[in-house]
């Protein structure tokens, strides 16, 4: 068993409005980035978990979003294995 | 009637529920979150407002593991009544017991005021006190009550007739302006398939005295209580 660190990204999914984006798309519009065409508002969730390989802990990682991390109807998850940490239990 | 209210960390509208149910002459009792097979014998099982987990990951998300949450479902799927109000129409989403999602107020803001909805349906258990499209004044409390889902499911829920209440203007109209939250079609409350679980981000429980404000919530509870045999206080 190895110890992985696992960056997982929740985003709305497209098309849905995402009021906290609009705003901050307004606010750096007004603070002079005109360029700014789009904001949208995520979150990043840092998990730590052990398992027998990182392909392992992928899958888990993923189970947990369609289970609890990420809500189907809302919002769209990407799981992205960040490192193998030292000082793993063998 | 005899009705649950399930407490959750965080609820804290229960006693609310609770006195509304009291003042139609029912039968309340406080089910915490964490009992199992406490549902057995009740006549309607209702879920409050509050922040249950404070609101954490996603209003409800948390509160719908909670062990109770099996029964309500058990007892919702054997055509039991089950009422959810506020976070308990977020929780009853997360749960599966009702589609779609209740996400971020489109003005940002938490918005806690009055407001008037529209009576879609009286033909189910929760409505059938009120009258064909009755407009209704309410308050909202609420920073997620933004209700979302796929474009199919809106249709079906459209086309099912299962939109149960509506956010309106005074003359009953369900405009933009009355929106408050930015809902899909100014939807305020929405039931399942078969009519027997109703979610609404609308207080009813709040509405119960003409010194707060308004009684419109009342016809709601004698809806359901009158569905049950009345029990002696």
């Amino acid at each position: 068993m190895s110890r992985y660190s696992l960056e997982i990204r929740v985003k709305p999914r497209p098309g849905l409005l995402d009021p906290q984006g609009k705003a901050i798309h307004g606010a750096l519009h007004s603070l002079g980035w005109a360029g700014v065409e789009d904001v949208r508002v995520g979150k990043v969730i840092y998990l730590e978990l052990e398992a027998e390989s990182g392909g392992v802990a992928q899958q888990a990682a993923e189970a947990m979003c369609r289970k609890l991390l990420a809500n189907p109807v809302t919002e769209d998850f990407s799981v992205s294995l960040a490192e193998e940490l030292q000082g793993a239990s063998s | 009637m005899r009705a649950a209210v399930v407490t959750f960390p965080g609820s804290n509208c229960d006693y609310d529920l609770y006195k509304a149910v009291e003042q139609v002459g029912s039968e309340a009792t406080f089910v915490w979150h964490r009992e199992r097979g406490a549902l057995a014998g009740y006549d309607a099982v209702l879920l409050p407002g509050g922040f249950s987990y404070g609101d954490y990951l996603r209003a409800g998300a948390i509160a719908r593991l909670s062990p109770v949450m099996e029964d309500v479902a058990a007892f919702a799927k054997a055509g039991g009544p089950v009422l959810g109000v506020c976070n308990g129409f977020q929780i009853l989403c997360e749960a599966g017991l009702l589609p779609g999602a209740l996400v971020r107020n489109e003005s940002l803001r938490f918005e806690g005021r009055d407001v008037r909805i529209r009576v879609e349906r009286t033909d189910t258990i929760f409505t059938q006190d009120y009258a064909e499209a009755q407009v209704l004044r309410v308050p909202i409390a609420h920073g997620e009550g933004n209700f979302e889902a796929d474009r199919a499911t809106l249709d079906r829920l459209e086309a099912e007739g299962r939109v149960a209440f509506r956010y309106v203007d005074a003359t009953g109209e369900p405009t933009e302006e009355a929106n408050p939250n930015g809902s899909w079609h100014n939807i305020a409350g929405i039931t399942n398939e078969a009519g027997n679980v109703l979610g609404m981000m609308p207080h009813p429980e709040r509405a119960m005295e003409k010194l707060l404000g308004s009684t419109d919530g009342v016809a709601l509870f004698t809806s359901l209580a009158s569905s049950f045999a009345a029990t002696t206080l």
